[in-house]
C-alpha cells in the first residue's frame, strides 16, 4: 500500500489537472458538469493524499522516494521524481482539503458568473500544480510546479478580464514574482553545477544529502540567497510583496486559495524543503542565509501588519494579513523553528481561507461591497459568516486554547525568543502580533458590530458581477435597525457558501488536538521524533506573556474602533495616510525601478529609432546612390549607345527604304550605273 | 573599209545604250521589252563577233551561243509580253510609272 502511494504519487496532481483541461475542452454553458468535475477531481486527490498521509504516520521520520530518468542528454541523464515526507505529506492534506472547501464555496459565490466552467478548470489546474510542488523530488519539478503555479494565479487573479485593474494585478502578480524567479533559476542552476543533482534525495546522493552538500560546499550561501529570492517573490515578502494586495483583484475563492492553501504557501515550503542548503554549515543554528531571511521576514510581518491598520478594503486588510503572518514563517523558519513555522503554515492555510471565504460571504452578502466602512451591524443578518468569521479572527490574532492560528504562533514565538543572535526580531514579532489584533478587531468591528452604515447596496454596481444578481431572491432581510429607513437588503450566503466555512473553523479548531505542548504531536511528526504527552508543559510564562499581549491588542482596538470614522486617521492624520497608501511602495518602485527601466526602454527605442534604425537607413542610403548611379550610366551610357546604334540603323534603313521606290526604271538604272562603274573601274585598273 | 572588231564592238555597244536607253525612258511596258531585246541583240552580236574574230573560227561555239540566247530571247519576249497582258488586265494600265506596288 504505501509502496504502491510512494509510485503514484504523481495522481494527487494529475487528477485535478486532468479535470482542469477535461473542463477546458467542455462547452462553457456546461456549468454543473463543470463544477463536479473540478469537485470529484478535488475530492479524489484529498484521498489519494490521505491515503499518502497514512503510511507517513507509522514510522518518525519517514521519507519514500521514487526517482527515475525524465531523459538522457549525452551522457547527463535527467532524473527526477517524488518524495513522500511528512513535511509534503501534510501540506498535501492541507491543500486538497482547504481547495475543497474553497471549490464549494465557489459554487455559490461565482453562480452566474459568464465563465462559471472556466473558473473551475482554473482552480483545478491551481490545486493540481500547488500539490506538484510539494510532491516533487526535484528542484526542476518544483520549479516547472512552481511556474505553473504562476501561471494559474496569473489565469486567476485576471479572470475579470474586462476589468483593466484585474489585468493590471494579473500583469503585476506574474511579472513581480518572476523577477523573483529568476534568482531561484539562477540558483538551480549554480547548484546543478556544484552538486550535478538537482534531486533532493537520492539514497545519499542527492543535493540535500551529505555528499551533495559537500559538494556544494562554500557556495551554499549564494545557492540558498538566489532560491530565496524565488520564495520571496511568491510568498510576498518584502521587497516583493507589492503584488499580493492588488491580486485582490481576483474573485474572492481565488484571494482564499492563492493566500492560504497555495501559492504563498509555496515560498515558505520552498525554504523548508530546501532547509539543509540553509543551514550548512551552521554554527549555533545561525548562518548567513538564515541571517537574511529573519530580517526579510521580521520587515515583512512589521511593515504588513502597520498597513494593514490603515486599509479599508476587507479584502484587502486580510491580504497585508497575509503578508504578514507570512513574515512571521520566514523568522521561524530563519530562525530555526522549521516545524513551527510549517505548523503556522498550515493553521494559516486553514484559518485564512476561513477568513478570505467569510470575506467573500460578507462581500456576496452585500452586492460586491468590499469597503468596510460601508458595512456594519452584519452580526445578525449573516450569523453564520460572523460566528465563523470570529473564529478565524481569534486565529489569526493568536488567541491560544481552541484556536489553532494561537497555538502555532505561540511556537513562532518561542522558537523565535531563542534565536541566539539577537532579540530584536522576537521583539518586533511581539510588536507583530498587538498590531494584527489591533487591525482585526478594528476589521471585525466594523464589518460585524455597530449599526448598519447608509448606502444602497442595491446601487448599481458594474455589469461584471452577474454573479450577485442570480442568489438575491430568496433569503434577503430588510435591514432598518437604526429604525426610521430601510437601507439595504443584506443577506446571509446560501448553504453551498456557510457550508465551507463550517468545515473550515472546525478543521482550525480540530488541529488543537495535535498542537498544544501538552501533545505536540504535529512537531514531532514534522520533525521525525515520537510525540511525548507532558501537561505541565501547558503553563509556561511566555504563554501567559504572549496571552497578555493580544489580549491587550484586542481589548485596546475595541476602545479604540469603537467610534467610526477612524481614530487614528483623525489623530494622526499624515501618518494614517502613509499606512493607507501602503508606505508608497507602490509609488516608490514607480519612481525608482520602473521609471529607470521606462528610461531604458525609451533608451533602446531611441537607440533603435536613431541609432540602429540611422545605420540601416545608411546603408540603404548607400545601396540607393549606387543604384541612381548604376541606373543613370545605364541610361546615359549603356542605352545612349544602343539607342545611337539603332537609329543610325533607322536612318539608314530609311534611306535605303526610300531607294526602293517600286519604280523599275530606277532599279533599271542604278543596275546600268551599277555596271558603268564596274567598267570604268576595271578600265582604270587595267 | 574592212569590217574589224572594233567596229562590231562599237555598234553593239551604240546598240546595247540604245536598248537601255529606251528600257530607262519609256513608260510603256512593251517598249522597254523592246528596249531589252535590243539589248540581247547587242550581246548576240558582240558572241559573233568576238565569234568571227576568234583564233579558231571554223567551231561553230559563237553561232551556237547566239541561237541559243535567241531562242531564250524569245521565251523571255513571250513571259514579258504575258507579264504585260497579265499586269494590263489587273492595273488597267502598262505605265511602269504606275506600278510602284514592290516599292520597301
Amino acid at each position: 500500500m504505501s509502496s504502491w502511494i510512494v509510485t503514484n504519487l504523481w495522481l494527487i496532481p494529475a487528477v485535478p489537472l486532468g479535470a482542469s483541461f477535461i473542463i477546458l475542452s467542455l462547452a462553457n454553458s456546461r456549468r454543473r458538469t463543470a463544477a463536479a468535475l473540478a469537485i470529484i477531481g478535488q475530492i479524489v486527490a484529498f484521498v489519494f493524499a490521505i491515503t499518502a498521509f497514512l503510511p507517513t504516520l507509522y514510522l518518525p521520520g519517514f521519507r519514500a522516494i521514487h526517482n527515475f530518468t525524465w531523459f538522457t542528454f549525452g551522457d547527463q541523464a535527467l532524473r527526477i521524481g517524488w518524495v513522500l515526507d511528512p513535511l509534503g505529506a501534510a501540506l498535501m492534506v492541507m491543500i486538497t482539503l482547504v481547495g475543497l472547501c474553497i471549490f464549494v464555496f465557489s459554487i455559490g459565490y461565482m453562480a452566474g458568473d459568464k465563465n462559471f466552467s472556466r473558473f473551475f478548470s482554473y482552480l483545478s489546474f491551481f490545486s493540481g500544480a500547488m500539490v506538484g510542488v510539494v510532491i516533487a523530488n526535484s528542484l526542476l519539478l518544483l520549479f516547472v510546479s512552481w511556474e505553473l503555479v504562476g501561471l494559474a494565479s496569473y489565469l486567476l487573479i485576471g479572470f475579470w478580464i474586462e476589468r483593466p485593474s484585474a489585468a493590471a494585478a494579473a500583469k503585476k502578480a506574474f511579472i513581480t514574482t518572476r523577477i523573483g524567479d529568476l534568482g531561484f533559476f539562477l540558483g538551480m542552476l549554480w547548484l546543478y553545477h556544484n552538486s550535478g543533482t538537482l534531486l533532493f534525495y537520492d539514497q545519499g546522493r542527492g543535493c540535500l544529502e551529505n555528499a551533495g552538500l559537500l559538494a556544494i560546499g562554500a557556495s551554499a550561501t549564494f545557492i540558498a540567497l538566489l532560491i530565496f529570492c524565488g520564495a520571496v517573490g511568491k510568498s510576498g515578502q518584502f521587497p516583493l510583496h507589492v503584488w499580493l494586495p492588488d491580486a485582490m483583484e481576483g474573485p474572492t475563492p481565488v484571494s482564499a486559495l492563492i493566500h492560504a492553501a497555495t501559492m504563498v504557501a509555496a515560498g515558505v515550503f520552498l525554504v523548508a524543503r530546501v532547509y539543509p542548503l540553509f543551514s550548512l554549515g551552521a554554527v549555533n543554528g545561525v548562518t548567513t542565509s538564515l541571517t537574511v531571511v529573519v530580517s526579510v521576514g521580521v520587515v515583512t510581518a512589521l511593515m504588513a501588519s502597520l498597513i494593514a491598520l490603515a486599509q479599508f478594503d476587507i479584502k484587502r486588510i486580510l491580504a497585508y494579513s497575509t503578508v504578514s503572518q507570512l513574515g512571521l514563517m520566514m523568522v521561524s523558519l530563519g530562525v530555526g523553528g522549521v516545524a513551527a513555522g510549517i505548523m503556522h503554515l498550515i493553521a494559516h492555510g486553514f484559518f485564512k481561507a476561513l477568513l478570505f471565504l467569510g470575506a467573500g460571504s460578507v462581500i456576496h452578502g452585500l452586492h460586491h461591497e468590499q469597503d468596510i466602512r460601508k458595512m456594519g451591524g452584519l452580526r445578525w443578518i449573516m450569523p453564520v459568516t460572523f460566528l465563523t468569521y470570529a473564529i478565524g479572527m481569534m486565529n489569526l490574532s493568536g488567541v491560544p486554547f481552541f484556536f489553532s492560528g494561537g497555538w502555532t504562533k505561540e511556537e513562532v514565538l518561542h522558537a523565535t525568543g531563542h534565536w541566539p543572535v539577537s532579540r530584536l526580531p522576537y521583539y518586533l514579532v511581539l510588536a507583530g502580533v498587538i498590531l494584527t489584533a489591533l487591525y482585526m478587531t478594528r476589521q471585525i468591528i466594523y464589518v460585524f458590530f455597530g449599526s448598519a452604515r447608509n448606502t444602497d447596496f442595491q446601487s448599481v454596481r458594474p455589469a461584471e458581477f452577474h454573479s450577485a444578481e442570480a442568489s438575491t431572491t430568496t433569503e434577503n432581510i430588510s435591514v432598518g435597525r437604526t429604525g426610521h429607513r430601510p437601507v439595504f437588503h443584506a443577506h446571509e450566503s446560501p448553504r453551498v457558501m456557510t457550508m465551507p466555512l463550517t468545515v473550515l473553523a472546525l478543521c482550525s479548531i480540530l488541529f488543537v488536538l495535535v498542537l498544544t505542548p501538552a501533545w505536540p504531536w504535529f512537531q514531532a511528526y514534522l520533525n521525525g521524533e515520537p510525540a511525548r504527552v507532558d501537561f505541565t508543559s501547558l503553563i509556561q510564562p511566555m504563554l501567559f506573556f504572549s496571552l497578555a499581549l493580544v489580549a491587550g491588542g484586542i481589548g485596546l482596538g475595541w476602545l479604540i474602533y469603537r467610534r467610526i470614522p477612524d481614530p487614528l486617521a483623525r489623530a494622526r492624520p499624515g501618518l494614517f495616510r502613509f499606512l493607507e497608501n501602503k508606505m508608497w511602495v507602490d509609488e516608490f518602485y514607480e519612481q525608482t525601478v520602473i521609471t529607470f527601466s521606462r528610461i531604458l526602454a525609451r533608451l533602446a527605442d531611441w537607440l533603435d529609432r536613431y541609432f540602429w534604425d540611422g545605420l540601416v537607413r545608411l546603408f540603404a542610403g548607400i545601396g540607393q546612390a549606387l543604384g541612381v548611379l548604376s541606373k543613370g550610366f545605364d541610361d546615359h551610357g549603356i542605352n545612349a549607345g544602343v539607342d545611337e546604334t539603332m537609329s543610325g540603323t533607322r536612318g539608314f534603313g530609311r534611306l535605303i527604304a526610300a531607294a526602293h521606290s517600286g519604280q523599275i526604271q530606277t532599279y533599271l538604272g542604278a543596275i546600268a550605273i551599277g555596271m558603268l562603274l564596274l567598267l570604268v573601274l576595271y578600265a582604270w585598273l587595267g | 573599209m574592212t569590217p574589224t572588231l572594233q567596229l562590231f564592238l562599237i555598234i553593239s555597244t551604240a546598240l546595247f545604250s540604245i536598248g537601255l536607253l529606251a528600257a530607262l525612258s519609256r513608260r510603256h511596258a512593251i517598249f522597254i521589252l523592246i528596249g531589252i531585246e535590243l539589248m540581247l541583240a547587242a550581246a548576240n552580236l558582240n558572241f559573233i563577233a568576238f565569234w568571227r574574230f576568234s583564233p579558231e573560227p571554223p567551231q561553230p561555239t559563237g553561232v551556237l551561243v547566239a541561237i541559243f540566247s535567241i531562242a531564250i530571247a524569245a521565251a523571255e519576249a513571250a513571259v514579258g509580253l504575258a507579264l504585260v497582258i497579265a499586269i494590263y488586265r489587273h492595273y488597267h494600265t502598262t505605265s511602269v510609272d504606275k506600278l510602284d506596288q514592290l516599292k520597301g
